[in-house]
């Protein structure tokens, strides 16, 4: 789960990292009395799920509080790549000196919490990883021990010569560190760290994503979850307990498990369509959750056909074929289905969907073929 | 031969009164698995009732198990809450594999308790992964046994369903398997793609591999590596994903390209580059088997 800047500079907040000020404005009114409050030049940022916010003309400098209402007229209601900016954070505009990054992730190949320092900062980190991979400076956090006092300095020591800004920038790695754990963050990110003319290291940006597995202890982090920030299907599938990922095409996909659902979608690919969705039903033949599924796929206009692909392990096919008739029994189905069951008791499957009227089959690229023959046609 | 687990596999099963441990333990019970033990604190001294009429001892905790039961492999079924901490109680038991299915660990969790297995010496298979089944031996985990045969294929992969789609079509043809092994998909796990292509390659009934991968991480490209330098055995690759847009989490967790890196199209071609043969579809992965196998 990705949260907002504004809601991550609170978590490093509560960890004693220096973060400037800044509030939430939804409207230009909110914005230009919040820069007024705060007198000098501010910066009206949006608030969405994605980098390049400026690129994109969602980050501004405003001189005043008359222009920064100008900006913040401008960034509401903006679109940036596909999401619809609601939010803008008014923060003091700060005299930078220095630009660093510094950041935290889960890495696989040392299995641990890594962090990535550099004094490249405000640059795309993975960018800099290719071209530069000399200015990046790497450290894998033993979760034994954690993040210890002289790793900290190790780190703050490669982005700055100055005593006093290592001392600084140390401490807020340590912090960062921490708000990371204590956050139960997947990936946490200060891009960039600056320093002022006047010898102070600051947080003027922040990332972070939540390891989705973290929630279920942190409802304080979980209340985070900005839901007008994803397609309304996507929240109606999370709260149904289904794994959904909504894409452009028209086969829509339902498939029990997560490796299969995307072979399906690869295979819906091949055969010259392109699906509307990834959905993982999971694996057991409860009508209800096939019922959830149908009305999550169907209530996407672009879907022309539906395709079912499910393989029958310790489930039953026979138990979810009878699933799948129940659940389209409780809804009015105006794209066509086709089905695929293969495994246990398959035949008996067959039987029964073919009883109900339904186009069944037992090979995963015939009933492919055939739901793109019916999208496309 | 077969590898992680054979007929001498004694296993206790963490969570063994859960709705779906019972469950599982019963299918294993009906493979033909030694279940030996189960452990659920605070129901020590009771015991499981099995098909067939066998009973399966109860105890409180991993170290009576395994002192008085002498299990060697651990399975858990336990929440995701929990399932940290039991893995660290395996792992502390004298098990010497401990096989977690249980999807939704904390990936912090995680990050110690493959800290503390390592210092153990003891491997872990997961978490989020369907276990193993070495047909004709023992099944440890939730892989369904009616799809499976004895023979000389060694399968390895991220997913569950498409990993018995693979195995079932292997079947269907005659080509049994040693070993099916479902490594997980979460990002951090303890047993990878060459822990087990090692042991296919060192298990001397196995005689070629499939092995299926999906988006995310390096791990099949460091395994696509690993099979040029090391492997003599012919190895057939397939990647779920191709059609994945990055930056999304696609249910497993640890299926998400992350900027550039973990793409279908680029393990699919280290896997070209390394002589592996690439299946576009799975029902192609038959067949490049029977070409290897001549």
């Amino acid at each position: 789960m990705d949260i907002h800047e504004y809601q991550a500079k609170e978590r490093f907040l509560a960890a004693g990292i220096p973060v400037p000020p800044g509030e939430i404005a939804t409207t230009p009114d909110e914005a230009e009395s919040i820069a007024s409050k705060y007198g000098g030049p501010v910066m009206v940022k949006a608030q969405v799920h994605t980098g390049g916010r400026g690129k994109a003309g969602g980050v501004k400098y405003a001189k005043d509080a008359a222009e920064a209402r100008e900006h913040a007229t401008k960034i509401l209601g903006m679109d940036i790549k596909g999401l619809r900016v609601e939010k803008v954070l008014v923060t003091p505009a700060e005299d930078i000196d220095t630009e660093a990054y510094v950041g935290v992730l889960i890495d696989r190949s040392t299995q641990s919490a890594t962090f990535m320092v550099s004094a490249a900062g405000g640059m795309d980190i993975e960018q800099v990883a290719e071209t530069q991979p000399d200015a990046i400076r790497r450290l894998a956090v033993d979760p034994r021990y954690g993040l210890l006092p002289h790793q900290a300095y190790w780190l703050a020591n490669f982005l700055y010569e100055d005593p006093g800004l290592v001392k600084q920038a140390s401490k807020a790695i340590a912090q960062l560190y921490r708000s990371f754990v204590d956050s139960g963050a997947s990936m946490t990110e200060i891009n960039p760290l600056i320093t002022t003319p006047d010898g102070k290291v600051k947080a003027i940006d922040a990332k972070m994503s939540i390891d989705d597995n973290e929630l279920f202890r942190r409802p304080e982090v979980a209340a985070m979850r900005d839901s007008s920030s994803e397609p309304p299907s996507e929240t109606k599938a999370r709260e149904a307990g289904l794994s959904y990922v909504k894409l452009d095409g028209s086969v829509g996909c339902c498939v029990n498990g997560a490796g299969l659902a995307m072979a399906t979608m690869d295979l819906v690919k091949y055969y010259g369509g392109e699906p509307a969705n990834f959905l993982d039903i999971g694996g057991s033949s409860n009508p209800d959750k096939v019922v959830s599924a149908l009305e999550i796929i169907t209530s996407d206009p672009n879907v022309r056909a539906i395709l079912f692909n499910i393989f029958g392990g310790i489930t039953r096919c026979d138990d979810v074929a009878n699933g799948i008739v129940e659940a389209t029994q409780r809804i009015d189905m105006k794209v066509p289905i086709v089905i695929r069951l293969t495994g246990t008791n398959e035949e008996k499957a067959l039987e029964i969907l073919e009883d109900a009227g339904f186009s069944a089959y037992t090979s995963m690229d015939d009933v492919v073929e055939k739901a793109v023959q019916l999208a496309n046609g | 031969m077969s590898i992680f687990i054979d007929s001498d596999t004694k296993l206790v099963v963490q969570g063994i009164t859960g709705r779906d441990g019972s469950f599982h333990t019963r299918q294993m019970i009906e493979y033909g698995t030694q279940v030996v033990a189960g452990v659920t604190p605070g129901k020590g001294g009771q015991s499981f009732d099995g098909p067939d009429g066998v009973e399966v001892p109860i105890f409180n905790s991993m170290d009576r198990a395994v002192a008085e039961t002498g299990a060697n492999t651990s399975v858990i079924y336990v929440p995701p809450a929990f399932a940290g901490d039991a893995i660290l109680e395996a792992a502390d038991s004298g098990v010497h594999l401990v096989v977690a299915i249980t999807e939704g660990v904390p990936v912090l969790d995680m990050a110690r308790a493959h800290a503390f297995a390592r210092d153990k010496g003891v491997r872990i298979l997961g978490p989020n992964c369907p276990g193993l089944i070495s047909p004709g031996k023992s099944k440890v985990g939730i892989l369904p046994a009616q799809i499976v045969a004895e023979g000389p294929i060694g399968v390895v992969s991220r997913s569950g369903t498409l990993t018995y789609e693979a195995v079932f079509q292997l079947t269907s043809v005659g080509l049994g398997q040693t070993t099916c092994v479902g490594i997980g998909g979460d990002p951090l796990i303890g047993t990878n793609f060459i822990d087990c292509l090692a042991a296919f390659e060192a298990d001397p009934d196995t005689t070629a591999i499939v092995m299926i991968g999906e988006i995310g991480g390096t791990d099949e490209q460091d395994a696509a590596t690993y099979v040029n330098a090391e492997l003599s055995k012919p190895v057939v690759g397939f990647i779920a994903g191709q059609t994945a847009p990055p930056g999304r989490r696609m249910g497993h967790a640890g299926a998400i390209i992350s900027g550039s890196a973990g793409t279908a199209e680029e393990k699919m071609k280290a896997f070209e580059d390394n002589g592996i043969a690439v299946a576009k579809r799975p029902a192609d992965i038959v067949g490049l088997i029977q070409d290897a196998l001549g």
